[in-house]
């Protein structure tokens, strides 16, 4: 991990190449985390898995997760991984809500690592997050005429309804 | 999917052999297509969901030249039931037999990475005796989860008796598991503090004669595979992909390491007990099938030296932590302790809460890297939990395993990318 200084010299000189890139900085329970903002999310990453010095060519995880109530809403997080140093560093693209019916919008990082499509995918498919220039942005393990972005936080825990004919025919 | 194939064969003979009679005087059928155009007639082929060779419900859409695939899509999705958003209304130690249902044949990792993962969130530092405890139960899950991989893909490979040697073994470590914790599977052993038992008296002994038979099996496993003429023809040279490729789609665990690459989180992150071990890590050469197959039998018996290792090095004292907010007080003090009384009572009914926060933590499973990303929002729910399974990465990795190869071979490597599909689909 980047200890606490490593993370700000990181930050500050991620500041110098794309200024308003990182909104902030982080480093709780041991683990180092940058926000940026999504615009310059494919920047960022960019610059973390090339320059030298830093490296980080291994994407471990790439998940969204929903802040609700908090402004912005949405995140995408990157787990960045040198796996020369062994260290990880986490990168937190907030995304504002666009409100009713438009969609949170991102770039995609396919091209920067492959692993990135099956994961981009399963973040549309529950958040509702779209990733511009993603080969392929289908739902990939909910049914395909599914409605509705179920992981996120104001979508209700409950059942599917289920059509038991049986029953229907007998007691229905 | 020589059935699929077969069906649509026949039923296409079908449909000439019925109009025939009926019409008269029909002009002769033209002769057959030109050698050129069938070379290049390409049939699309639907593999599953329910295909024993699939190891689970997994689809497959393959694109077949002949026998050569060109082209093959992987539809997963069809065992998802929503344990992520489940956890979401569920306390935090009520999540723990939950993910432990997502991948079912590696069910203590999902526990500790979710276990771990909360122990770091709110900080909580578990005892020695419980870093050794939960380090011996990972590594016979590791033996059980490749046995289960050893036994299946090598029936689908036509070597049948593997099966039953191999879930002969199996069934010794369930009996282990099922001594210790009262279940052969899903046994929700760990605890956010420690695990929730101590090991019962004679399950020493038990484990001992276990650890000494296991690498006498492995070597009889390798002694009825290494020189069988089918498997080596079916696996060596089949299913390669460079170790650069896999490391661009993500792919980890013994697939990685069979291309050549010793990355192991074991080693190269500091959790559990486990730099207190001296184990090796197999590496291939070549990353082929047969690399995988050698990897993943090697790693069988460096597993055995482990849990000798924990075994021989457990420490005496307390198997869970002492930290009345986050553990449950011994049964025994209910009785007397108003205090502890007040403190099982808290635990039971609302659980305890954890402070605001996000932790990534990740180890290594059978099939590689395991992470579990956990937001705490202060309450206690956690308010997102999320599962980097690697059997849903490497999936990624299938296409270019079996890629202008034989539809065979690709059956062969999918049996050695070993995914879980209750872990891909989560």
């Amino acid at each position: 991990m980047p200890d606490a200084p490593g993370l700000e010299l990181i930050r500050g000189e991620i500041e110098q190449d794309h200024p308003g890139a990182v909104l902030d900085s982080g480093f709780e329970h041991g683990c180092a985390s940058l926000a940026i903002a999504p615009e310059h999310a494919l920047a960022v990453l960019t610059w973390l898995r090339d320059s030298a010095g830093h490296e980080y060519r291994f994407l471990s995880s790439l998940h969204a997760a929903d802040y609700l109530p908090a402004e912005p809403r949405f995140a995408v997080h990157y787990e960045l991984l040198n796996r020369d140093r062994v260290e990880r560093i986490r990168v937190k693209a907030l995304l504002a809500d666009p409100g009713e019916d438009s969609l949170p919008e991102i770039d995609s990082c396919c091209e920067l690592f492959p692993t990135a499509e099956f994961q981009e995918r399963e973040a549309f498919d529950f958040f509702g997050i779209v990733f511009r220039g993603h080969p392929d942005l289908r739902r990939i393990l909910l049914p395909e005429d599914y409605v509705g972005w179920p992981q996120r936080r104001d979508f209700p825990v409950g059942g599917e309804p289920v059509t038991f004919t049986y029953n229907e025919r007998n007691y229905g | 999917m020589a059935e699929a194939a077969g069906t649509k064969a026949s039923t296409g003979a079908q449909d000439v052999g019925s109009g025939g009679p009926r019409t008269e005087a029909q002009p002769p059928p033209a002769g057959p297509p030109e050698a050129a155009a069938r070379e290049t007639e390409v049939m699309t082929v639907n593999i599953g969901p329910h295909h024993p060779a699939t190891h689970g419900v997994l689809r497959l859409v393959v694109d077949l030249e002949g026998e050569v695939v060109k082209d093959l899509k992987p539809i997963i999705g069809y065992v998802h039931t929503g344990i992520e958003k489940s956890c979401e209304d569920k306390s935090y130690w009520k999540v723990i037999p939950f993910v432990e249902r997502m991948d079912y044949v590696s069910y203590f990792f999902q526990m500790e990475a979710f276990c771990g993962a909360v122990e770091r969130l709110i900080e909580l530092e578990i005892p020695e005796r419980a870093k050794h405890l939960r380090v011996i139960f990972l590594e016979l899950n590791r033996i059980h989860s490749h046995l289960v991989w050893l036994g299946t893909t090598a029936l689908d490979l036509g070597a049948i008796s593997m099966l039953w040697y191999c879930f002969r073994e199996r069934d010794r470590i369930l009996d282990l598991f099922e001594m210790a914790t009262g279940q052969r599977m899903h046994t929700r052993y760990f605890q956010v503090g420690g695990v929730i038992e101590d090991i019962p008296v004679g399950f020493e002994k038990k484990l001992r004669e276990f650890i000494a038979e296991m690498p006498v099996r492995v070597g009889q496993y390798q002694a009825l595979l290494d020189r069988n003429e089918v498997f080596l023809s079916r696996t060596k040279n089949t299913g390669i992909v460079s170790r650069e490729r896999l490391l661009e789609l993500g792919v980890t665990g013994p697939l990685l390491r069979a291309a050549g690459e010793p990355w192991d989180l074991r080693k190269a992150f500091d959790y559990l007990a486990y730099p207190k071990f001296d184990f090796k890590i197999p590496i291939g050469t070549v990353g082929d099938n047969y690399d995988r197959y050698r990897v993943r039998v090697a790693e069988m018996v460096e597993s055995t030296r482990i849990v000798e290792q924990a075994l021989d090095g457990l420490p005496e004292g307390p198997f869970i932590a002492d930290d009345r907010k986050y553990v449950l007080p011994p049964r025994s003090e209910l009785p007397t302790s108003m205090e502890s009384l007040i403190h099982h009572f808290k635990l039971v009914t609302e659980g305890y809460r954890v402070g605001p926060g996000e932790i990534y933590y990740a180890i290594e499973s059978p099939r590689g890297e395991l992470g579990c990303f956990v937001l705490a929002d202060g309450s206690a729910k956690p308010a997102r939990v999320h599962f980097r399974d690697p059997s849903f990465v490497n999936l990624q990795a299938f296409k270019d395993m079996s890629i202008d190869g034989y539809i065979a071979d690709m059956i062969a490597s999918l049996g050695m990318l070993d995914p879980i599909l209750g872990g891909v689909d989560r």
